[in-house]
C-alpha cells in the first residue's frame, strides 16, 4: 500500500512528474548498528507523518532525505535529484530540524530574510513578508529571537524553511513546546501547504499529533518501514486482529443475542454505559469482530431482521495508537 | 515580464557572500569568548611599552615580546579563537544547519567564512604589532610585523577553520598544536620550522621590515611556497568536509 504518487496537477511544464521525495532501499547504519534498514517508499504531494518511537529511526532517516547523511546503501531523491552533496536540492527543500538552535541575535525578519537572500530570491523582502504572515509572528518580527518563546522561535523557523516556497518541506518533531493553539495554528499552515500541491513530511512520536494532522503516516519500527498508507487502512489490513466495535442500539440484549449467532463475531460485551456523544444510550455493545469485511455487512442486515435501530456504530481500536502498538507489538 | 527565469542565481564562482559574512561577523563579536580577544593585544602593548622604558636591549624586546609573545602567542591564540568561532561553534549549536539548507556551493560559504576570520584575525594582531614595532624601536619594524602577522592570519586562520571542521575538540588541538609544535619542538628541534606557521611569519617580518633586530629563521621562498600550500590546502579540506557535512543522529 503506497501512498498517493499522483504529478501535481498544476505544474503543467513538469510532464508525468514523479514522486517528489523518493527513496529507494535506503539502509544507514553505523558500525554494527543498523539505524535504517531498507525502506523505500515514495511520497507526493500532502501531509505525511513519519512516526514511530524514540530511537526508531526516524531523524536519522529524515537527515538523509535532508542530504545531512549518506545512505550506506540506497538512494534519496527530492525532485528526482539526489539529496547528499548536492545543495541544488534546497531550492525545492525546506528543513525544519529538532534542535532549535538560531542565531539569536538576529530579529525575527532578519533571519528569515537572510534565508530568501541566500536562496536568491529575485525579491527577497516580499518573500520575507509573506513567509512571516504564514506562520502569523507579523507582531514580534522585529524583535530579537532571543526573547522568543518556544513555540515563537520555531514559527521563525518554519517561516525560514518555506521562505522560498520548496516543493518539499521536512519536519522534525514540529510540535515540540509548542501550546495547543500555537499547534493548531501549525497544523492549519502544513495543510494549506499541502493544499497547495507540497508534501509536507513531519515526524513525530505522538500519536494524537499524526493522528489529528495527517491519515497517511509511515510508521518506523526498529529501523525498518513497518507500515505506510492510510492508518485506518492499515488496520484494516492487519486480520490476524479482531476488530474492536462500540455499538448502542434501541435493544442491545437483543442484538448482542443475534450478534453471537454470526461467524464474523469473535465476542459480545454488554456494557453498563456507553455515554458518548449526541444519541447516546445507557448501556452499549463491544463487539469483537475477527472479519471486518463480513461483520460491517452483516451488522445492517442483523438489526434490520431483529426489527433492531443502530444509534451508534463506533470502531474502538481503528485509533492510530491502537494501529501503532500492534504495529511494535508485533516485532 | 515574459521571461520564465524567475530565478536566476549567478551562475560564475562566486567566492563572498555578503550576507553570510554579516551574520557570521555579528555572531562572531556577540559571542562571550571574543571577549577573550581584548586582553591579548593590550598586553602587547603594555609590555612593549614598559620595556621601552626601561631602556632594554632592542634586541632582547624583539625577541621576546614581539616574536616571543606576539608572533609565538597573541597571532596564533587570536587566530584559533576566531577561527574556530567562525564554523566552529555553529556546528556545536547547530545553527550551520540554516546555511547549509541553501542551493549555495560549499565553497562560497567556507571561504566567506574564512575570510571574515583572516581579515579580523589580521586587523586584531597587526594593529598592536604596529604600534609595539613602533615603540620598541621604529615604524619599519612595526609595518613588517603588522604585514607579516596578517598573513600569518590568513594561514593559521585556515588550518583552524580547518580543524573546527574536522575535530570536535578543535579548541585544544589547536593550543597543543600553538604551544607543543610551534612553542616546544620549533625550537629544540630545527627541522620543524618547514611546518611552523610562527617561522613563515618571523620571516616575512624580518624580510619586509629589513630590520637587523629580527632574524629570518628559514629561507624566503621556502616560506611563501609553504604558507600558500598549507592555506590552499587546508581549504580545499575544509570545503569538501563541508560538502559531506553530517549530523548525528538521535541515538548516536
Amino acid at each position: 500500500m503506497s501512498i498517493g504518487t499522483e504529478p501535481a496537477t498544476e505544474r503543467a511544464a513538469t510532464p508525468a512528474a514523479p514522486a517528489v521525495l523518493e527513496l529507494a532501499n535506503v539502509s544507514r547504519w553505523y558500525g554494527n548498528v543498523v539505524a535504517v534498514n531498507d525502506v523505500t517508499m515514495s511520497l507526493g504531494p500532502g501531509v505525511t507523518g513519519l512516526l514511530g518511537p524514540n530511537g526508531a529511526g526516524k531523524t536519522t532517516l529524515l537527515h538523509m532525505m535532508a542530504g545531512f547523511l549518506a545512505p550506506s546503501r540506497g538512494t534519496v531523491r527530492v525532485a528526482g535529484r539526489p539529496t547528499w552533496r548536492n545543495p541544488d536540492v534546497y531550492r525545492d527543500l525546506g528543513l525544519v530540524t529538532e534542535r532549535e538552535n538560531v542565531h539569536g541575535f538576529l530579529t525575527a525578519r532578519e533571519f528569515i530574510r537572510a534565508s530568501a537572500k541566500l536562496q536568491r530570491l529575485p525579491d527577497a523582502e516580499a518573500a520575507t513578508r509573506r513567509a512571516i504572515d504564514m506562520v502569523d509572528l507579523a507582531s514580534a518580527a522585529d524583535r530579537r529571537i532571543d526573547t522568543y518563546s518556544k513555540g515563537m522561535r520555531q514559527r521563525a523557523r518554519v517561516a525560514a524553511a518555506l521562505v522560498h516556497d520548496p516543493r518539499v518541506l521536512l519536519l522534525d518533531e514540529p510540535f515540540n513546546g509548542m501550546d495547543p493553539r500555537q499547534r493548531m495554528h501549525m497544523m492549519e499552515l502544513l495543510h494549506q501547504m499541502a493544499a497547495a500541491g507540497r508534501t509536507v513530511l513531519f515526524s513525530s512520536h505522538i500519536l494524537e499529533e499524526v493522528e489529528q494532522l495527517s491519515g497517511t503516516v509511515q510508521v518506523i519500527v526498529a529501523g525498518r518501514l513497518a507500515a505506510s498508507g492510510d492508518y485506518r487502512k492499515i488496520r484494516r489490513l492487519m486480520t490476524s486482529r479482531p476488530h474492536e466495535f462500540v455499538i448502542s442500539s434501541s435493544d442491545d440484549r437483543a442484538l448482542a443475542v443475534a450478534l453471537m449467532a454470526e461467524d464474523s463475531v469473535a465476542g459480545v460485551e454488554i456494557v453498563a454505559h456507553t455515554g458518548r456523544g449526541r444519541g447516546a444510550t445507557a448501556g452499549g455493545l463491544k463487539i469483537r469482530a475477527a472479519d471486518y469485511g463480513r461483520f460491517s455487512r452483516a451488522l445492517p442486515r442483523i438489526a434490520r431482521t431483529g426489527g433492531i435501530r443502530l444509534l451508534t456504530v463506533v470502531p474502538a481500536d481503528e485509533s492510530l495508537e491502537s494501529v501503532f502498538s500492534y504495529l511494535v507489538g508485533a516485532r | 515580464m515574459t521571461s520564465s527565469s524567475t530565478v536566476a542565481p549567478a551562475r560564475g564562482a562566486r567566492l563572498f557572500n555578503p550576507t553570510i559574512a554579516s551574520i557570521t561577523l555579528r555572531g562572531l563579536l556577540g559571542r562571550k569568548r571574543s571577549l577573550l580577544l581584548i586582553p591579548l593585544p593590550l598586553i602587547l602593548v603594555g609590555l612593549s611599552a614598559l620595556v621601552a622604558s626601561r631602556h632594554a636591549s632592542p634586541e632582547h624586546s624583539v625577541s621576546v615580546v614581539l616574536v616571543g609573545l606576539g608572533i609565538a602567542v597573541v597571532l596564533p591564540l587570536t587566530a584559533l579563537i576566531i577561527g574556530t568561532s567562525v564554523i566552529g561553534s555553529e556546528v556545536d549549536d547547530g545553527t550551520i544547519v540554516h546555511i547549509l539548507t541553501k542551493p549555495l556551493p560549499r565553497r562560497e560559504i567556507l571561504l566567506t567564512k574564512y575570510l571574515v576570520a583572516a581579515v579580523v584575525s589580521a586587523v586584531v594582531v597587526a594593529v598592536p604589532m604596529l604600534l609595539s614595532g613602533l615603540i620598541i624601536d621604529s615604524l619599519s619594524l612595526g609595518v613588517g610585523l603588522a604585514v607579516g602577522s596578517a598573513i600569518g592570519a590568513f594561514v593559521y586562520s585556515a588550518l583552524f577553520v580547518m580543524a573546527s571542521l574536522l575535530i570536535r575538540r578543535a579548541v585544544l588541538v589547536g593550543l597543543a598544536y600553538i604551544l607543543l609544535w610551534e612553542g616546544l619542538l620549533g625550537n629544540l628541534l630545527d627541522g620543524t620550522k618547514v611546518l611552523s606557521v610562527q617561522k613563515y611569519v618571523t620571516e616575512f617580518a624580518a624580510e619586509i621590515s629589513g630590520s637587523p633586530l629580527l632574524h629570518g629563521p628559514m629561507s624566503l621562498v621556502v616560506a611563501i611556497v609553504m604558507a600558500a600550500v598549507l592555506t590552499v590546502g587546508t581549504l580545499v579540506v575544509a570545503v569538501d568536509r563541508l560538502r559531506s557535512f553530517s549530523v548525528a543522529g538521535e541515538t548516536s
